[in-house]
């Protein structure tokens, strides 16, 4: 029978599928760097199997799919918190999330096939740190928080804060992304991605637009992107253009300007970055226009 | 690393011991030659390997083999019922609703969940619900018109 890491075989691995955080954490704690955390693998598999990712000898995966502390959705003071192995599926058919979230809900249904959100989960899709993962550029947009957990320590990171590059998060060898926390917040959203079809997991492009108003002004927008940068990003020079202001043809104009010179989009076999900086202008302007019905 | 694992596959309980790293399609195709299950991509972007896990549409390409322990699977095979083809599967040839059939097997079984979830359903609901599913023959007009007679079978009472 063939492993699952095609022909790039490696000889050993060792699998723990712990139950409970508590066994989970004591052994990241042991382990440290010679572990990988899996949970849905959706991600992982074809990583390693193309190469991208390199398990060495003797690797230990640690599966997280079967711990149930990290399956909850719920919605108290604190604002929405989803477990991060929920998986894709579930963040969208929840009607908490549906009632108090609707943004989430409409970027992750827009990610993958339904086969792959039936087994994704929403942690994953965050900790992978593609720049171009759906997810967390509607979670840049809400604010979240993520919640990271090692052995007798619990540490709150913005999520603004969390993605370190292509692929790297701030995520230390022992701690586990155990939730995400989405702060009671109104306001009106929208998420718009471009893609090539529906089903292919990667955007081209995606936005996503968070924004509260008070006495007929912006009081708080937010803004992110994701595939035009290494990491998902908020555009916060085009925030501040227009926090504090109305949307009129003019500013609207400004903030399509900044918002291509604030980006840093890549060239790659599904876009240059030309076409990516000029389309980030275009869907910032859809979107507001969207948001603001101009 | 061997792992032990309890699981159903086919209405049928199994105590098996898996290569931690071989895939659900692996094990399938492989160790229990359920040869329904068609090894395509093997990254997710086909469907041609999907069955059902716990009654959902996944890849079996992207489920590692352990992971299924205390899970149930459902893969064509086990559609049929005593030697006989589940109506889907019949509307499927009735529609000449395959080319190659290379697809055929993810077809059904994400076709399969999609009728038994939905009450009633549109021709853009199957187009969404099989954006999974790839067919390099480009048959989808027949496979859509096997899945609208399928429910017509289902409606009437000629199901399982
Ligand atoms: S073989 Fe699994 S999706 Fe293509
Ligand atoms: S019938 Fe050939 S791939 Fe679908």
């Amino acid at each position: 029978m063939r492993n699952f890491i095609g022909s790039r075989s490696i000889s050993k691995i060792s699998y723990f599928c712990p139950k409970s955080l508590t066994e989970a954490l004591d052994f990241l704690d042991n382990c440290k760097e010679n572990v990988k955390i899996l949970a849905g693998g959706t991600d992982v598999i074809p990583a390693v199997r193309s190469g991208k990712l390199l398990l060495i000898d003797n690797i230990n995966i640690l599966d997280i799919k079967s711990i149930d502390e990290l399956k909850h959705i719920v919605f108290e003071e604190e604002g929405l918190r989803i477990g991060a192995t929920v998986t894709l599926s579930e963040v969208i058919e929840s009607e908490i999330v549906k009632n108090n979230c609707p943004l989430l809900k409409k970027a992750i249904d827009q990610i993958g096939s339904m086969q792959i959100r039936n087994w994704a989960t929403i942690g994953g899709n965050i900790c992978n740190a593609s720049p171009a993962a759906d997810s967390a550029v509607s979670l840049l947009a809400l604010d979240a928080s993520l919640r990271l957990q090692s052995k007798g320590k619990s540490r709150l990171v913005p999520i603004n804060e969390f993605f370190v590059g292509p692929g790297k998060t701030k995520l230390k060898s022992d701690e586990l992304l155990t939730e995400i926390i989405i702060p009671k917040r109104n306001g009106n959203s929208t998420f718009i991605k471009l893609g090539r079809r529906n089903a292919f997991t990667l955007s081209l492009i995606s936005i996503a637009v968070f924004v509260q108003m008070k006495d007929n002004v912006i009081s708080d927008i937010k803004i992110a992107l994701g595939a035009v940068a290494p990491t998902p990003i908020r555009a916060q020079n085009t925030e501040k253009i227009l926090i504090g202001g109305k949307i009129t043809e003019e500013n609207l104009k400004t903030a399509v300007q900044t918002i291509k010179e604030e980006i840093n989009p890549i060239n790659d076999v599904r876009a240059s970055s030309e076409y990516r900086r000029d389309m980030s202008g275009e869907l910032l302007r859809k979107a507001l226009i969207n948001l603001f019905g101009i | 690393m061997q792992v032990p694992i309890n699981t159903r596959i086919n209405q049928r309980s199994y105590e098996l011991e898996v290569d931690a790293r071989t895939t659900l399609l692996d094990l399938l195709r492989e160790k229990l030659d359920l040869k329904s299950v068609h090894r395509g991509c093997e990254e997710g972007e086909c469907g041609a390997c999907t069955v059902l896990l716990n009654g959902k549409p996944v890849c079996s390409c992207l489920v590692l083999s352990p992971q299924i322990n205390g899970a149930e699977v459902l893969t064509v095979e086990g559609l049929m019922k005593d030697g006989n083809m589940h109506p889907l599967m019949k509307a499927f040839v009735e529609n000449y609703a395959m080319q190659c059939g290379y697809c055929t097997p993810g077809m059904v079984m994400t076709s399969y969940y999609l009728i038994n979830t939905w009450d009633d359903f549109t021709e853009e609901d199957i187009r969404k619900g099989l954006e999974g599913n790839l067919c390099r023959c480009t048959g989808y007009t027949n496979i859509i018109r096997a899945i609208r007679e399928a429910k017509k079978y289902k409606d009437a009472g000629y199901w399982w």
